[in-house]
């Protein structure tokens, strides 16, 4: 897997720097014709989760994912790629949407998790990502999610209960940000380090527990650095992926997603 | 076989032997509140309850689940199922031990079928002993083993959550069983099940954020916390303090997230009010 000789910690780095692909790069390299869908219907816009349609291989697809910026302007109006309970509803707005019109829908997940804001708790943060979970689960169409980056709590699976799950390389997914978990276990937010260790948050460990579906490679210095031929193993993925699950009839569909979550039960322990 | 049925049986007794020794050597309560010191004895007759100032203390599991189902009425499930540290966490294995011995239970929920008033009804009540009530595979299996049993009996279910949230010690295991619990749930509603999700303190992180979140009917005990983030965290975040009462049980009936702020002298009756009004032969219709 060409990058094997970066620690944990040195993924985090990696996938936090500023020259690190964000969604639109994603998009702009993937789709055509992106139309941006904007609002939750309830209460406002959440610029912090992007969604919207666009042609993949001619083909029409619904995409959400975290929105982070380049600038700190822009990370400042994306509010650092975490969402408040507005850019959940507007994501699960979008995939119910998705339903209607019969198109997959590809998320990518890229968070340090859902925004701990007074707002965002006055506005039932928690509510809305359990109504994601809960209604992810039925989404009759296909669903595809990608860790582009960082993956953290619930603030990630929220929009990441999929028929398959993909990590990039060096993205990293994990229970909570390596930072909150040490000062949860340790009482020491400066254990980063052995918190990345411990955690198991590498695509490589997620992949040999069963967790994820696939690894997608890139190259030796991390996508950022991969020019075109990264984004290329992220195409001939989502053609397959796609190709293999549109095929299935929408109840096989929802039936095997219950299945793959049903069965995650840590029994399965590799030596 | 039946090799296998004797090791389960001798797990069972152990910790039955475990419950029945901490039941015996009861101690003064003081309330965290107030800071007054009551009788053991008065404490559990009055649910835990401060008598000077109304303050709601942990109602363990076991203790909550006798207080609310007909005597003798109760079959609990899945009584020594217990991790296998999915992750390699260091010392974790030594923890669960530690907390067994204090608990009496192999892991931080126990699930069960019962009735209450008369009323069958599929139960499952998170501990904040073990562990702070956290969500590891055993949680997800055990919760979704019971959310099953309801859908398959077509009884209502009942889950009693006090809980931190998922269990750092399981990583990302743990955050499946949101996923995983929450399918579970929404399977269970379609089928016209009836869950009531009832909030103690505290319900917050992975916990609120999946299947206590998506009751047909929400009850919080009052001045229990509930949120998603923890206060601490929030506060670091915006740099500021929270204000008083800021995510109390109180302060999301106001916001619109439960329906009910519920005193434990009437949890009992409530339940057993709404799940009579549930009963499917009152459905109108098919």
């Amino acid at each position: 897997m060409g990058n094997s000789v970066l620690t944990p910690y040195e993924k985090v780095q990696l996938v936090r720097d500023s020259k690190r692909p964000v969604i639109t790069d994603y998009i702009d390299a993937l789709f055509t014709d992106f139309v941006e869908m904007k609002g939750d219907r309830l209460r406002k816009e959440d610029a912090s989760i992007l969604g919207g349609i666009a042609y993949f291989h001619r083909k029409p697809v619904t995409i959400i994912g975290h929105r982070k910026g380049r600038s700190l302007e822009d990370n400042m109006k994306y509010n650092f790629g975490m969402p408040g309970p507005e850019g959940y509803r507007k994501a699960m707005r979008l995939m119910k949407q998705a339903e209607k019109f019969r198109r997959p829908i590809i998320t990518f997940i890229d968070t340090p998790g859902a925004f701990p804001g007074i707002e965002a708790e006055t506005n039932g943060q928690s509510i809305a990502i359990a109504e994601n979970l809960a209604k992810m689960s039925q989404i009759s169409v296909p669903i595809i999610s990608i860790i582009t980056g960082e993956g953290s709590s619930g603030g990630a699976l929220a929009i990441g209960v999929a028929d398959r799950v993909w990590m990039l390389e060096n993205a990293v997914y994990s229970i909570l940000s390596p930072e909150g978990f040490a000062a949860i276990m340790w009482k020491d937010s400066t254990k980063v380090r052995e918190a990345c260790e411990t955690m198991k948050m590498t695509a490589e460990e997620l992949y040999a527990y069963g967790l994820i579906d696939g690894i997608i490679p890139e190259g030796k210095k991390g996508i950022q650095n991969a020019g075109v031929r990264g984004f290329s193993a992220i195409n001939k993925m989502l053609v397959s992926e796609i190709n293999k699950l549109t095929k299935l009839r929408s109840s096989a569909l929802v039936e095997q997603r219950y299945q793959k979550y049903r069965n995650i039960d840590g029994k399965y322990c590799p030596s | 076989m039946s090799n296998l049925f004797l090791l389960k049986r001798k797990k069972f007794d152990s910790l039955q032997k475990l419950r029945n020794r901490i039941e015996e050597m009861p101690e003064d309560v003081k309330c965290p509140k107030c800071g007054a010191c009551h009788r053991p004895d008065i404490m559990r007759e009055n649910l835990y309850v401060c008598q000077e100032c109304g303050h709601h203390l942990y109602l363990y599991a076991l203790n909550r689940i006798k207080s609310l189902v007909d005597e003798g009425t109760f079959r609990e499930k899945n009584i020594s199922m217990k991790t296998k540290n999915p992750i390699d966490f260091p010392e974790y294995d030594k923890k669960i031990i530690m907390n067994t011995k204090k608990t009496g239970l192999s892991d931080s929920l126990v699930t069960g079928e019962g009735k209450i008033d008369g009323e069958k009804v599929m139960l499952a009540v998170l501990d904040g002993r073990f562990l702070m009530g956290s969500m590891g595979t055993v949680v997800g299996e055990k919760l979704t083993l019971a959310i099953e049993y309801a859908t398959h009996k077509k009884i209502p279910l009942i889950i009693f959550s006090a809980s931190g949230g998922a269990r750092m010690q399981e990583g990302m295991f743990s955050l499946m069983q949101m996923a995983k619990t929450s399918a579970a749930i929404a399977r269970f509603a379609d089928t016209g099940g009836l869950y009531i999700s009832y909030l103690t303190n505290p319900t917050t992180g992975g916990v609120s954020a999946s299947f206590a979140g998506l009751g047909d009917i929400t009850i919080a005990e009052p001045e229990a916390l509930i949120g998603f983030a923890g206060p601490r965290v929030i506060e670091q975040t915006i740099g500021q303090k929270l204000p008083e009462g800021f995510q109390s049980a109180e302060f999301l009936e106001e916001h619109g997230f439960v329906d009910m702020v519920v005193h434990r002298k009437d949890m009992r009756n409530t339940l057993s009010l709404l799940l009579k009004m549930h009963r499917r032969e009152l459905h109108y219709g098919k």
